[in-house]
């Protein structure tokens, strides 16, 4: 029983990962229909501020603390770089903003190497985090799981709200639901797509801050994180936040367990065995919108 | 009979059809590509480049069978596919697992197994692949199964456009890591290395090596072969339509995943072809050449060269992969900028790739001719 | 030939009811006309009969039921449609169109060769739409009222019997208009017509019949004159002027 709490609990905590890298990719590429390949390489770049931050302040808790805001500009504004260069040329090419995003990772990869150095950087995660938690004597889960857990739905019941009630995130879904009509209605679609890709990159920042204190540092994090994290958005419904959450945690659970019984090397093909199983079932995801189109 | 207007407007002279814009062209044009090809590959190449040039440009040629494929795939289908790494691989551990056997010999087990594997016996799913009947006809056949297999369940679903590259990005992935997993029985994160002989050659004996080129450069006139008459048949005009409008095919009476499935499947064999002759010509097989980002390397020559095209794919894959091979060892750095850069400038700016520029071309200089 | 029943038809979006309940009889030969104010349900309706809806009822041609097959299926029942955007392929000529429409039927065999000479159907069809001075031109540099004959063009060859049009003449000029309704009549002799159309003038000229649908049912039916004359009609259009 314990054993099947405890790898339960890991199932979440790499859901709660996988969730907060696919937060900002449901953003880009759920509403905005973006495919960014760079997503991971923001992700990085959010690891890295931590690092920054750690050489010039002393302290490991303030340094992460500082770190969360500062991560979600530096992320957010280098996805509007991206966003105003590159992408926005390219609405009409989704598959071809694959390909250019793919190039602007390798160019932000050689990047953190020139800058940083090629081997994986340390950062040091702030005591109160290094512990564990005894839930029973059997059952100890590590407190950093337990604040990316926290810092995931945090930032979920941000963005859910934000969207919600804000007059941006009205005018988010407006453009998402009718690019023409809202340009028409006099809205800037152009500055509403920027400001999606910001949050959308800033949420990538965030998530690199979490990943510093479960893994090394290095130019190429990214990469192997956002293809599940593309999966996580695919499955749970294009443009469904609810869709993107109960996948992420479904799915960790579901490769903690696999795993388990099974080698991580084994479960990596039967979860993808699962999806595509799960796709026959539900092809546009779990939750979708149904419209009248010939899309 | 109707009393339809005669067409105001007149044939325009400067739009070319369809068959000619791509570059799969009519049969004397096309017979003096193929003779210019192979005249280029089989009398020029091996003359003017030394062994271990040609070695190389065996090396190149493969990537160039991989992207033939992709080309029909992606190019002309729409399905941009970032998993031929996945085919690539299956081709390649296929012909490999032979290659290893008959190195070992008969009853043996080839050498990483009994370093690490601490196996006495063969595992089961070996077996067949020591006869050569066998690996030769899985190279090919066993990624077209997969694909097949594959592309039932997600064509037939309607999983397309960007879900399609994300799911075929994903079984790269998980095939890499399983791979990595299976130390005792791939070979783990090394692969299959060390290979001596082909078929009863041995490899470190350089003319061997070189007659290895020429099945490579054999194998590449063939597979542009099949593209070539795929491309120019009805079934090439019918995979262009279903490109541009999936559903309107439909209302035709057609299904499209089927469409779809047979050019995905022929790419799917042309990577396992691929993969299963780089084994010999480059000596090696691991993950390390089968998960995403060669996976996504494969498409950047694609993309470069002319998507559209027939000779477009082969020539940007080995323009690419001479580009990597010239720039990486020298300066690292700046290549990777470089490659970046590949993957973003003829994207933006050349949808159509290099073979754009061609047509532009040929179209500047025919309209100086009208204005002359 | 017998023509198209439709039966208790109903098409719900999320809750939103489009089509609510349509019964819709086209004798075989018939030129029908479909109007009504947006929102009607108009090319929902015929979304439902080509299969790209899922709906509720019975459609059946030929004898045969449409509704619960796939859309590809109900094709090759020789139901055609056209739809408000034409839909040509922009990037093969209009020949490769054609004969891309006139081949479901084909083999492995046939589609893996090239095409040596112009099937007859197609080039009698080019002939009918007018396009043969332009067939190996490509599609996409077509002005609109010839693609929209070649999206009839390729119903043709298709072997349809039914021939569904979602606005047809929209972004016509005159002369292109009356060419296309007399198209349609001709086609008439051997194929059941429905035609979903804005323009009165047109309808008024060409339709031999006229469903008034409204809030995704159907409010009118009968000859021009008949729907003209229904106050019902008229309540609906009020305030927009029937010309409109």
């Amino acid at each position: 029983m314990t054993l099947v709490l405890s790898q339960l609990f890991t199932g979440i905590s790499i859901g709660a990962v996988l969730l907060l890298i696919a937060l900002g990719l449901s953003l880009t590429f759920g509403q905005m229909n973006v495919i960014n390949m760079a997503h991971g390489e923001l992700i990085a770049a959010g690891a890295y501020t931590v690092y920054v931050l750690q050489k010039v302040l002393s302290g490991a808790g303030l340094s992460l603390l500082i770190a969360l805001p500062v991560a979600f500009v530096v992320a957010g504004l280098l996805g509007v770089l991206i966003e105003v260069l590159l992408i926005r040329r390219l609405y009409a090419r989704p598959l071809d903003t694959l390909l250019v995003t793919w190039g602007v990772s390798l160019i932000l990869q050689q990047v953190f190497r020139d800058v940083f150095g090629a081997p994986n950087v340390q950062t040091r995660a702030p005591s109160a985090l290094t512990g564990s938690i005894h839930v029973t004597d059997d059952l100890v889960i590590s407190s950093s799981r337990v604040f990316i857990l926290v810092l995931a739905l945090v930032a979920v019941a941000a963005l859910t709200a934000g969207l919600r009630t804000t007059p941006l995130g009205r005018r988010i879904r407006a453009v998402v639901q009718n690019r023409d009509l809202a340009a028409v209605s006099g809205l800037a679609t152009g500055r509403v797509d920027r400001l999606t890709f910001f949050i959308g990159s800033g949420l990538a920042g965030i998530a690199g801050v979490a990943l510093t204190l479960v893994g090394p540092i290095g130019p190429t994090m990214g990469t192997n994180l956002i293809v599940n994290a593309f999966l996580v958005v695919v499955v749970g419904g294009i443009g469904q936040l609810k869709g993107t959450v109960i996948v992420a945690f479904t799915l960790g659970i579901v490769q903690s367990m696999v795993e388990y019984t099974t080698t991580v090397s084994v479960a990596s093909v039967i979860v993808f065995v699962v999806i595509v199983a799960f796709l026959q079932w539900r092809p546009q995801g779990l939750f979708t919108l149904r419209t009248r189109s010939l899309a | 009979m109707t009393t339809l207007q005669d067409p105001v407007i007149a044939p325009d002279p400067t739009i070319q059809p369809a068959t000619r814009r791509f570059g799969a062209g009519t049969g004397s044009r096309a017979v003096i590509g193929f003779g210019l090809a192979a005249v280029a590959l089989f009398g020029l190449a091996p003359v003017v480049l030394g062994d271990f040039r040609l070695g190389l440009l065996a090396k190149y040629l493969c990537l160039a069978i991989v992207a033939v494929g992709i080309g029909l795939a992606w190019g002309r289908g729409g399905m941009l596919t970032l998993g031929q790494g996945v085919f690539f691989g299956l081709g390649g551990y296929a012909m490999a697992m032979h290659l290893k056997l008959t190195d070992a010999g008969p009853g043996q087990l080839p050498d990483f197994m009994q370093l690490y594997g601490q196996l006495d016996t063969l595992p089961w799913w070996w077996k067949p692949f020591a006869s050569p009947a066998f690996a030769l006809a899985a190279t090919v056949l066993l990624p077209m199964l997969v694909a097949l297999l594959l592309g039932l369940l997600i064509f037939r679903r309607r999983v397309r456009g960007a879900y399609f590259a994300i799911l075929s990005q994903a079984l790269c992935a998980a095939l890499a890591i399983f791979l990595i997993g299976q130390q005792g029985t791939t070979g783990g994160t090394n692969g299959l290395t060390d290979i001596q002989g082909f078929f009863g050659y041995d490899l470190n004996d350089p003319l061997n090596r070189r007659t290895v080129y020429f099945v490579v450069a054999a194998a590449l006139l063939a597979v542009l072969g099949i593209a070539w008459q795929l491309m120019r048949s009805r079934y090439g005009e019918l995979l262009v339509a279903v490109r541009d409008g999936e559903e309107r095919v439909r209302f035709l009476g057609y299904d499209p995943a089927n469409v779809k499935l047979v050019a995905y499947v022929v790419a799917a064999g042309m990577a396992g072809l691929a993969g299963a002759l780089f084994v010999p010509a480059v000596g090696i097989i691991s993950p390390a050449m089968i998960g995403v980002v060669p996976s996504i390397e494969f498409v950047i020559g694609v993309a470069v060269g002319g998507r559209a095209g027939l000779v477009g794919p082969a020539l940007g894959a080995i323009a690419v992969a001479w580009a990597r091979t010239a720039l990486s060892e020298r300066l690292p750095s700046a290549w990777t900028y470089f490659e970046g850069l590949l993957f973003i400038l003829p994207v933006v700016f050349l949808p159509g790739g290099l073979a754009s520029l061609a047509v532009l071309l040929r179209r500047r200089t025919a309209k100086k001719e009208v204005a002359a | 030939m017998t023509g198209l029943t439709v039966r208790d038809l109903k098409v719900v979006f999320d809750g939103f009811v489009a089509v609510g309940g349509v019964d819709l009889d086209v004798p075989a030969g018939d030129v029908r006309f479909i109007i009504g104010p947006n929102g009607a349900g108009k090319t929902t309706l015929v979304d439902a009969i080509t299969g790209l809806a899922r709906a509720t009822g019975t459609v059946t041609f030929d004898g045969q039921e449409l509704l619960g097959r796939k859309v590809h299926r109900i094709a090759r029942l020789g139901v055609g449609r056209t739809f408000q955007n034409s839909t040509v392929f922009e990037e093969l000529t209009v020949l490769q169109n054609l004969d891309i429409a006139a081949g479901w039927h084909r083999g492995p065999l046939t589609l893996l060769r090239r095409r040596t000479s112009i099937p007859p159907r197609v080039q009698a069809a080019l002939e009918t739409i007018r396009l043969t001075a332009v067939r190996d031109q490509l599609a996409g540099t077509l002005p609109h009222g010839q693609k929209q004959w070649l999206e009839i063009g390729m119903l043709l060859v298709q072997d349809a019997k039914l021939f569904l049009l979602d606005e047809p003449v929209a972004g016509m000029s005159h002369e292109e208009r009356d060419a296309t309704g007399e198209l349609l009549g001709e086609l008439s002799r051997d194929h059941t017509v429905v035609v979903i159309e804005h323009d009165m003038d047109f309808l008024r000229r060409f339709a031999r019949t006229v469903t008034v649908m409204h809030a995704g049912r159907i409010l009118s039916e009968g000859t021009v004159a008949e729907v003209q004359a229904d106050p019902r009609v008229q309540e609906v259009y009020l305030g927009h002027s029937v010309e409109a």
